[in-house]
């Protein structure tokens, strides 16, 4: 298995630090279609052309919002609201009316750059994180209205990204602290507390900690780092929904000596292939290794695309959809669309 | 800058006398980027907004502190902040990123450190000069970047 480019799609003017596909497309004969935003301050949006070519084509430019680089975006559950982070330290939430991207709603409170913006899988609450080193989460209600239900410290450090858990109103939030902490709503309703850090003293991350991702039923997440490595942790009883105890995750295994620079982007597809995203320009896809004995490595290295980009890669993201597609953001100011061949 | 010189009385080491570059004759030859070139980057500014002298001569910078890998578009410069408490240090580093990043090919990795040992804070200050995201934040305050600039200028002596 390894990848094979479909596509470079160029437009913006800067690098280009995130993406997020669009989770109601790429089925029931919808286009896929995703969003891109850079240090050009600018928001792209991406559509496939189903009908010949399969290329995909910016349909949207969304600026003259945002005054400083938009480091994050994110779509609603529905696929109709995007949500975007800038380091002019505001969240805008933009609606797609008929085409046309509209600013429904902007989101102040953090002191200064924020870094990251997720939904949660309802899509009734919002996460974002800033230099701050706070993590704030706000809830969205019917037309758009939006409100800070709580505000989070606990990381000492500026909070590189905040990941809610697929199906449980369960937040993660990592930073450059080196630690991962996990954020639940135990009691009465907003009484959010830290439940668990990841950190060094529970075989955690030694440097920055860049990104989270979950594979397809919530009980197993991955972590990326400046130490190098990519961390597997693994929680029990994920079927019970809120209301239940809470699981902690523990260290499962560390996956290391396969990258040489800081690993930014780390992505689980619904098949379980693990895609990394790092400062050395390649990409690297990891498996579960079904042949492990006991004791031995739980995942082995399924291909690794060196200079996939001409830059660092700062973001890779499975596609919906069936067979998906990975895309990658870089810091050559592409975005690359690839596909996994036998 | 006139005010409040952290330190006064900076060493002043000697410049090394080094062979001109020797350009290729042939156009089509691709000169690979080796120390000299290095140098000729880090040692042409007087860096130090508190001195008007270049890295060299203030000892930041010497030819042992700089790696060059120009197959792997590597390079790494190890610096050494002109005293242990310098708060300058930060700075210093931030414009040494700066410099290269204008002057390399975008191909280029770059690592910048304090020297093990000549800097109270070593850790932070490392962590904190080779995260690109922190580096480009800095990197959209046009005051940060006029303070860069300035130290940025070149000297012509």
């Amino acid at each position: 298995m390894e990848l094979k480019e479909i596509q470079t799609l160029e437009g913006h003017t800067d690098r280009v630090w995130s993406l997020d596909w669009n989770p109601a497309t790429g089925h029931s004969g919808i286009p896929l279609l995703f969003a891109s935003c850079s240090g050009d301050k600018t928001v792209r949006v991406w559509e496939q052309n189903t009908l010949s070519s399969n290329l995909f084509t910016c349909k949207a430019v969304l600026d003259e919002t945002h005054t400083r680089t938009v480091r994050s975006c994110a779509w609603s559950p529905s696929g109709k609201l995007l949500a975007t982070a800038s380091f002019d330290a505001t969240t805008a939430i933009w609606e797609n009316v008929g085409g046309d991207f509209e600013c429904v709603s902007t989101l102040e409170g953090h002191e200064n750059e924020v870094k990251c913006v997720c939904w949660n899988a309802s899509g009734n609450l919002l996460a974002t994180c800033s230099r701050d080193k706070s993590v704030w989460i706000w809830e969205v209600e019917q037309g758009n209205e939006v409100e800070c239900v709580s505000v989070l410290q606990g990381h000492t450090q500026d909070v590189k990204m905040v990941k809610w858990h697929p199906t449980m109103d369960v937040l993660f939030s990592c930073s450059y602290d080196n630690t991962v902490k996990v954020w639940a709503d135990e009691g009465e309703s907003d009484d959010w507390q830290c439940v668990q850090t990841l950190g060094e003293p529970n075989n955690g991350h030694t440097s920055t900690v860049w990104a989270i991702s979950f594979n397809a039923s919530g009980d197993k997440m991955v972590t990326c780092s400046d130490d190098l490595t990519l961390k597997v942790w693994e929680t029990a009883n994920i079927g019970i929904q809120s209301g239940g105890q809470f699981a902690p995750w523990r260290h499962l295994c560390t996956l290391t000596g396969y990258h040489d620079r800081t690993i930014f982007s780390v992505h689980w597809s619904r098949e379980g292939i693990l895609a990394s995203g790092a400062a050395d320009d390649a990409i690297r896809l990891f498996v579960d290794n079904n042949e492990s004995e006991v004791g031995g490595p739980l995942f082995k290295l399924l291909s690794k695309k060196e200079k996939a980009h001409g830059m660092d890669i700062n973001c890779v993201q499975w596609s919906p959809g069936e067979k998906p597609l990975l895309a990658s953001a870089s810091d050559d100011g592409t975005i690359k669309v690839w596909e996994l061949t036998s | 800058m006139a005010s409040g010189l952290i330190n006064p009385n900076p060493i002043i080491y000697k410049k090394k006398d080094r062979r001109p570059r020797t350009l290729s004759s042939d156009e089509n030859d691709v000169e690979p980027i080796d120390l000299q070139e290095i140098f000729d980057i880090l040692f042409s500014n007087s860096i130090d907004p508190e001195h008007p002298k270049s890295l060299e001569e203030l000892g930041v910078v010497t030819e042992e502190g700089i790696e060059v890998d120009d197959q792997k578009s590597y390079v790494r410069v190890t610096f050494k902040p002109t005293m242990e408490h310098c708060s300058m240090a930060t700075l210093i580093g931030l414009c040494i990123r700066v410099k290269l990043m204008r002057s390399l090919p975008s191909r280029y990795k770059v690592d910048i450190r304090v020297a093990p040992g000549s800097h109270a804070t070593e850790a932070a200050v490392n962590k904190q000069l080779n995260d690109k995201e922190r580096v480009s934040v800095v990197l959209e305050n046009p005051t940060l970047v006029d303070i860069i600039d300035e130290c940025l200028t070149p000297s012509y002596d």
